[in-house]
């Protein structure tokens, strides 16, 4: 099950609606996408706690071996 | 349920290092596990490796254990420290040394600069 690189980021946005959200679709399958987030809320927190929020945010997309989402690879950042 | 979580905790808590991961350290069945074992084993890591393949209790339970979707996952000392992404950020930046020298973890630093020569 696939899923559109609009889609994530329109789930992205939901959660952090002022974040610069880039998708790249690295094998061009709608499998395996990379995001980088920057986001204001993300100053002051580790990545793991940047990186659990935009899970969250995704809603059990990547949920195992049901979830329509296999591979995103995650960067976050603060903004400068 | 209750004995995956004791089982997790258990393992997180009795090693030093350890990686759940799809595969082992000899043989990774993922991109991702292979990536961050094959960080680990490049810089004289001495880690614990679990086949969450092995286990589909530990596959689930993990995830549940450190509130984080994916696998591979690096433990510390007890604390979750990140999955394939951060590890590999945390390798190029050095953050990764810092860490293992607070935890006094052994490693190869010259392994760990020829990782970042190779990668910048």
């Amino acid at each position: 099950m696939a899923m559109q690189a609009k889609e994530i980021e329109n789930l992205i946005k939901e959660t952090f609606p002022k974040a610069k959200i880039t998708i790249t679709d690295l094998a061009g399958d709608g499998n395996h996408y990379a995001a980088e987030v920057t986001d204001e809320s993300f100053r002051g927190k580790n990545r793991v706690q940047q990186q659990r929020a935009v899970y969250a945010a995704l809603k059990g997309k990547m949920d195992g071996s049901n979830g329509e989402l296999h591979a995103l690879a995650l960067t976050t950042k603060v903004p400068n | 349920m209750e004995n995956a979580q004791q089982e997790i905790n258990e393992t997180v808590k009795s090693n030093n290092v350890v990686l759940f991961m799809k595969g082992t350290k000899a043989a990774p069945q993922c991109g991702f596990s292979n990536k961050v074992s094959g960080i680990l084993n490049y810089m004289g890591v001495d880690f614990k490796d679990i086949n969450v393949l092995g286990d589909e209790s530990i596959r689930e339970g993990i995830k549940i254990y450190s509130d984080w979707p994916t696998v591979p996952q690096l433990y510390v000392n007890g604390e979750f420290v990140g999955g394939c992404d951060i590890i590999t950020e945390m390798t190029l930046s050095g953050e990764l040394d810092t860490l293992l020298e607070e935890q006094k973890i052994p490693y190869d630093k010259e392994a760990a600069d020829k990782i970042r020569a190779t990668n910048s």
